[in-house]
């Protein structure tokens, strides 16, 4: 009878501490994200003061994908997102336009550009918009080289703030969300907790309350863009964060905000603030 | 001539006498189909790569005919035992007859 009853005991504790297993799958830990064997990055961060009572702690989207995913990013040669910045590369001094310049003509090598990626979004030089990198690039192609103004998700645009992310790899995301930026942060944030579509869900439903549990197949992530743009699995090729953020408000069956709306950018602001400490990754790889 | 096709290759710089290393490679290609329809409803003709050859001073090492379900950016992983230091060439063969090339030497440690 004490046999039994202790056998019991056993297969109890060993079932409890598999579904705890489970249920704690994600964010996976004790992993950490060295790329090339050289360089290390930040996955995990004490979230910032403006996170309190929401978050303790915000997780890059690299700790909830599987270990072979995570590989890829660990090595330029197996990220298959790198095959798109050498393209990037290869725009960013091609001369493009009626100017006859390049982006290399006022920036050199894209190394100036270091700290760019971790500041996006950034009020715009006269302070009256918000913008993200794209705006920033189109600023550039249109006004100064005479050049036509990308589509936000074109390849050419994707390879190009990819090359910069990636020349970006390591610094630490911290927008700036005081000053002119506060107003469009509260609109970001206002955005961030509306239910949208007719799912009614709201980015902090599945973001915020259900991170690390299953939306039917997937594993739900913070929903952080440190790793944007991202190299996606499903489609092969870099997807932009606006891209990213219309295939979410989509799958709550609503009419989603287009790519570069002032609603899109303020939230690329306040998501980012979320993931704020945490490191740009360049091209993150996501399935 | 598909554009953008960049090969790459990474080998490792030295490896000891008998040690056998794992070499990577990988090119940009469209690796279009032949069994796709563009915008007009014609089949847009096909460009692939379809031959890729690695040689190791001048023995051949692998040697690979492609078809056109191989996906766009082809890539290739295989092992080499190295007896001596030397060269690796690497060649590609596209549709179209260009012809890429990269090599990469190696050196005993």
């Amino acid at each position: 009878m004490h046999l039994r009853s202790r056998r019991i005991l056993i297969a109890a504790s060993v079932f409890a501490l598999m579904s705890s297993a489970t249920a704690y799958a994600d964010p996976v830990e004790g992993f950490e994200l060295v790329v090339n064997g050289e360089m290390t990055l930040v996955t995990e961060a004490p979230a910032s003061a403006n996170l309190e009572g929401a978050l303790d702690t915000v997780y890059s989207g690299l700790l909830f994908r599987e270990s072979e995913t995570r590989e890829m990013e660990m090595d330029d040669f197996s990220n298959p997102g790198m095959v798109f910045v050498d393209q990037g590369l290869d725009l960013w001094n091609k001369v493009d336009g009626t100017d006859g310049k390049s982006c290399a003509s006022c920036h050199d090598d894209v190394e100036s550009l270091k700290e760019t990626r971790a500041a996006m979004p950034k009020m715009n030089p006269t302070g009256d918009d918000l913008w993200s990198m794209e705006n920033y690039i189109n600023n550039c192609r249109t006004t100064k080289m005479g050049a036509e103004a990308w589509k936000w998700s074109s390849d050419q645009m994707t390879s190009v703030t990819a090359a910069i992310s990636v020349a970006g790899r390591g610094e630490v995301v911290n927008p700036k969300v005081d000053g002119a930026a506060a107003e469009w942060w509260e609109k970001g944030k206002e955005l961030y907790y509306t239910r949208f579509g007719q799912l009614e869900l709201s980015c902090a439903n599945c973001h915020e309350q259900n991170y690390g549990n299953m939306i039917r197949a997937d594993h739900l992530s913070q929903g952080q863009t440190n790793g944007f743009p991202a190299y996606r699995l499903k489609n092969a090729k870099l997807n932009s964060i606006h891209n990213r953020f219309k295939g979410c408000v989509r799958d709550t069956r609503a009419e989603t905000f287009g790519e570069g709306s002032a609603e899109f950018r303020a939230l690329e602001l306040y998501v980012a603030s979320r993931g704020a400490g945490l490191s740009v990754e360049g091209v993150g790889v996501r399935n | 001539m598909a554009s953008d096709v960049k090969p790459r290759v990474k080998v490792p710089k030295s490896a000891a006498a008998g040690e056998i290393v794992t070499l990577k490679t990988l090119i940009s290609h469209p690796m279009e189909s032949g069994q796709r329809k563009g915008g007009d409803g014609n089949l847009v003709p096909r460009s692939i790569i379809n031959r890729f050859v690695c040689d190791y001073n001048g023995a051949n090492v692998i040697d690979v005919k492609m078809e056109p379900a191989i996906s766009t950016n082809p890539y290739f992983e295989f092992d080499v035992k190295i007896e001596t230091a030397g060269e690796f060439a690497f060649t590609w063969y596209d549709d179209d007859g260009s012809v890429y090339e990269e090599k990469k030497s190696i050196s005993l440690s």
